[in-house]
């Protein structure tokens, strides 16, 4: 009897084995295998996936739910990109393939690039499908509302990391999160923020003002909230207003037909709104009155300063809260300044640099091109929705265009946009992307824990080492030394190529893929999210064949493809 | 060069391994071309050396009470008592002995006054000299030294040690000028070994170029000389990994005797590699402490950190000393802020920014002056804190003296990527300590 039970559990546990080696094989083998050469597209079918013709003439096989009048957003934006390219006397580069397309998206909204299995996925879908489809997966993915969240957190209230701002910011990014999950209004997000009541933990958007608090001085400052507002919601650098009178002609305020210089009372009258904002105990951040005197500059004493503030004034409340009060006049539809900064924020997170110079120094005085125009009217005529002004840049010829070019591409067609920007990985980017090229399938919520925990711990190590950017979001710094030691030599980029059977890329690759050719295949769509050139495959394949071990070949392609400059930047 | 060179010969070795080569190498190399080339690479010979500077940073916030300021015997004292110095008249902690017996190098300030009363914040003041500004990153003293002075070393300039919570940043500056960070020397130097064997490793550098050649095609013809300079990072960094200047970082090389004066605590061995660092060139060392932000059982918590802190900067002070470098060193001992006078009910003393000390040693300073002083009993009005400190100096004040003594005119506009011209710092520099 005790022998037949022996057997009988003998083969259940090989019949367990065999079944769990089966499904891991096939699980596997759905995100590395390739999809039918019908579904390849043919190279010279370039100029068919351009943007303009994705929408207007096909709509998508499933059916992506695209507000048709994008089309027609879509339609102007790139006649005005057209019209601007020819007054200067530029070519476009060509649009870029799908791929290149689609890494870019994904690296904006989640950052990191495409995994293999959601390369597979959109290989099975029809060629001008496949960047809006992949769109519409990202804008309503988890990992696009959790980046995003973090990228403004740093954006509304910086990158300071004290005992107590730990769990502050922690609370702002979630309902960031959920703010963007939900698709909320950009306007009513903006007038959350400025007029906040209650206690950090109940309400996270009070955080905007709590990160002001300084220990000795247990209340919002004014004078910080004052230069972040005039930063991130109308796009203005008046800080220097602070101190003194601008006397270099940087800062140009009043109105629009009569614009004068920016005085010191521009930015304390400002400041004089967040003065309502009081500290109440145990209540948190409570309305009250404005109450704020300055002494300005070569002033004998003290005046007070009134709420004001820097131009359009006639747009301001005459009465009510002062935060409504500042709140309303930012949200206003006609206060266009408000929604070309956030338009200008939103261009920046997609392309990873700004369009200009910054994306807080938007000057009054300087003309707001066509094309910020067309973006800036529609997100004010549609109810200030965020997805929907995503959506018109991203699958906007300029979005689209290749970074490169048969022609001489020079620096005018860079700053010009008339080749997609070469722009460097943020940390996280980096990091993000290393992870994930380590994983056949995404690695999102829905992988399992081993998976998020290394990525968490991954990133976080990560970037300390690589550097954090800190909250000057879209600078071009070059390289370092030491960025490039962490990728040479780093834990990270070790663990992520090593020969990991139960996790790791590389040794799914080596395993199931059929043969060398394939391997290099995968390995190139995992890590840079193309398939490698003719010459490339060629020499990689020569490569495994003279590694001692297939494994050590495909460590070593993986590794020396994590380290390639095209994998570092976005192009 | 172009990416096709990546594994320059020349980059596998240097000067100093071609003069200590032999038999067995670099261990065998006489004491006499080892000095020539420490002497050469350091300009130790060179009247004109350039100077550097050595951070040792307080984490937390040190007592002046219970560090270079005494009240001893009075009701804010507590438990501290003091002890005679190598200066004649001046007393320290008796929780710094050995700091006492070497002071003769040092000056202090006992006057400094902050703006701010929160870690984080703080930090940024003292470390950048300027308040936290949300338009901008200031960048961190070794930073601008490094900036200021553009000569090369195979290993970086800049380093922090053990770097804690705000290594020196290299803020509007750039990247470039950041610290870089390493952990206990006790262990190697993070990053910079190889993790497969050096064919496998020489195979795939080499297999870069491919990769770089395909990314170039079509794109702009200074694709890799001057925009994503990554060539130029990837050569820099292989060029460090086999460094001779890296066995600086290894403090091992030292006499036995030598590691133990410093003390067997990463922030000892720390502050011995940043004495060895100096000596290749490295123009500024950060070197953290933690474990003085006592709002409980402060005396408890100072005695402690005081007993890391004490054999590690008396014996760095000896050190450079004795090799003729302090003269071209500077040494600053500080922290974010001071601690309260009063004593709160857990024992405990809370941050102050109205009037704590700092330690200034070498790079041409004056020795063995005392600037400024706190009451014994001060005021703690919150409008009247300040006012008990004799000769207050402010942040940007103890900013613009060490820049003055590292040879950087504090006054000097550095232009931000926005235009924005910014003095190193809007202090005035001390001029009694000069």
């Amino acid at each position: 009897m005790q022998s037949y039970r022996r057997t009988t559990l003998s083969v259940f546990r090989w019949v367990w084995l065999s079944a769990l080696v089966f499904f891991a094989a096939a699980y596997l083998l759905d995100g590395l295998s390739g999809t039918p050469t019908a579904d390849r597209e043919d190279p010279s079918d370039l100029s068919a996936r351009s943007v303009g013709s994705r929408d207007s003439d096909r709509p998508p096989r499933a059916a992506p739910d695209i507000d048709p009048d994008i089309v027609l957003v879509l339609d102007r934006l790139n006649q005005a990109r057209r019209e601007r390219l020819a007054a200067l006397g530029l070519r476009s580069a060509p649009p870029a393939d799908w791929l290149t397309v689609n890494r870019r998206l994904s690296l904006a909204l989640t950052g990191t690039g495409l995994s293999l299995e959601e390369i597979r996925h959109l290989e099975s879908l029809p060629p001008q499908d496949r960047v809006p489809i992949h769109l519409e997966r990202l804008l309503r993915d988890s990992r696009h509302h959790d980046y995003w969240a973090e990228r403004w957190t740093r954006y509304l209230v910086g990158a300071d990391e004290g005992p107590f701002l730990v769990f502050r910011r922690r609370k702002f990014r979630h309902w960031l999160s959920d703010n963007f999950a939900e698709n909320r209004r950009y306007d009513q997000m903006a007038r959350d923020l400025i007029t906040a009541e209650g206690l950090w933990t109940d309400k996270p958007q009070v955080n905007f003002y709590t990160v002001t608090y300084d220990s000795g001085d247990d209340g919002p400052d004014p004078i910080r909230l004052a230069a972040r507002t005039s930063r991130v919601f109308l796009g203005l650098r008046i800080d220097c207003l602070q101190c003194h009178d601008d006397f270099l002609g940087n800062v140009s305020l009043g109105d629009a037909e009569n614009l004068r210089e920016g005085t010191q009372q521009d930015f304390h009258q400002l400041a004089s709104f967040f003065t309502a904002a009081k500290s109440s105990g145990l209540q948190g951040v409570r309305s009250g009155k404005a109450d704020y005197a300055y002494k300005y500059l070569y002033a004998d004493e003290e005046v007070d300063v009134p709420p004001g503030v820097p131009y359009q004034t006639e747009l301001l409340p005459a009465e009510g809260d002062p935060r409504e009060r500042l709140a309303r006049w930012i949200t206003s539809p006609e206060n266009r300044q408000a929604a070309r900064s956030a338009v200008h924020h939103v261009w920046a997170l997609l392309f990873g640099q700004p369009r200009g110079e910054s994306v807080d120094n938007l000057p009054l005085d300087e003309p707001i091109d066509a094309e910020i125009k067309i973006l800036v009217d529609d997100l004010v005529e549609n109810g200030f929705n965020l997805r929907r002004l995503v959506r018109s840049i991203a699958l906007s010829d300029a979005f689209g265009v290749d970074s490169r070019a048969d022609f001489h591409l020079t620096a005018r067609h860079d700053s010009a946009g008339a080749s997609f920007p070469l722009v460097r990985l943020r940390p996280e980017q980096i990091a993000g992307a290393v992870i994930q090229s380590s994983r056949i399938k995404t690695v999102n919520r829905d992988s399992s824990f081993l998976v998020q925990l290394q990525a968490l711990g991954g990133r976080g190590d990560f970037v300390r080492r690589y550097g954090d950017l800190g909250e000057d979001e879209f600078t071009a710094d070059p390289v370092t030394i030491s960025q490039r030691l962490v990728m040479l030599n780093g834990k990270l980029v070790d663990e992520s190529v090593e020969h990991n059977p139960v996790l790791n890329a590389s040794a799914h690759v080596a395993m199931f893929s059929g043969d060398d050719v394939t391997a290099v295949e995968n390995a190139f769509l995992c890590v840079l999210n193309r398939r490698p050139g003719d010459q490339e495959t060629k020499h990689f394949v020569r490569r495994i064949d003279q590694a001692d071990h297939r494994k050590q070949g495909l460590e070593d392609l993986f590794w020396t493809l994590l380290n390639s400059s095209e994998f570092a930047w976005n192009h | 060069m172009n990416f096709l060179d990546l594994c320059d010969p020349n980059l596998h070795c240097s000067r100093r391994t071609l003069l200590g080569a032999g038999a067995t190498g670099s261990v065998m190399m006489s004491s006499l071309a080892r000095a020539l080339a420490r002497a050469d690479e350091t300009g130790r010979t060179d009247p004109a050396r350039p100077k550097s500077v050595i951070l040792l940073w307080m984490e937390g916030g040190p007592s002046q009470l219970e560090t270079f300021d005494p009240h001893a015997g009075t009701r804010r004292g507590g438990d501290v008592k003091a002890i005679e110095t190598t200066i004649p008249g001046v007393q320290i902690s008796d929780l710094l002995p050995g700091v006492a017996e070497q002071l003769h190098h040092a000056s202090l300030i006992r006057s400094v006054v902050g703006n701010e009363g929160e870690h984080a914040r703080a930090t940024y003041q003292i470390k950048n000299g300027y308040r936290p500004d949300p338009t901008l990153v200031h960048p961190s003293i070794g930073a601008v030294l490094c900036h200021h002075d553009q000569q090369t070393l195979d290993i970086p300039r800049h380093v922090s040690i053990l770097p804690g919570q705000s290594p020196g940043r290299g803020g509007y500056l750039g990247p470039s000028y950041d610290a870089f960070k390493i952990n206990d020397p006790a262990g190697p130097v993070t990053d910079v070994r190889r993790r497969v064997d050096d064919v496998r490793y020489e195979r795939r550098v080499q297999d870069l170029a491919i990769l770089e050649k395909q990314f170039a095609t079509n794109r702009f013809a200074d694709l890799h000389s001057r925009r994503t300079l990554h060539g130029e990072a990837t050569r820099s960094a292989l060029r460090m990994m086999s460094s001779d200047q890296l066995t600086a970082f290894d403090v091992t090389q030292e006499t036995e005797i030598e590691q133990a004066d410093f003390g067997d605590t990463p922030f000892g061995r720390g502050c011995l590699a940043a004495g060895r660092l100096i000596e290749v060139g490295v123009r500024c060392v950060e070197v953290t402490l933690g474990g003085w932000d006592s709002h409980v059982t402060n005396h408890t918590l100072h005695a402690s950190a005081c007993g890391i802190l004490d054999p590690a900067l008396a014996s760095l002070l000896r050190r450079l000393a004795d090799r003729d470098l302090l003269s071209t060193t500077l040494v600053v001992c500080a922290g974010e802020f001071g601690r309260t006078p009063n004593i709160n009910p857990a024992e405990g003393r809370d941050h102050w920014a109205h009037g704590f000390s700092v330690l200034l040693a070498g790079g041409g300073l004056r020795s063995g002056v005392v600037h400024g002083a706190t009451a014994a009993e001060p005021n703690s009005d919150p409008a009247k804190v300040n006012e008990h400190v004799q000769d207050p100096v402010s942040i940007a004040d103890l900013h613009a003296t060490i820049f003055r003594t590292l040879g950087s005119d504090p006054q000097e506009e550095l232009i931000t990527p926005i235009g924005r011209p910014l003095k190193r710092s809007e202090g005035r520099a001390i001029e009694v300590l000069l």
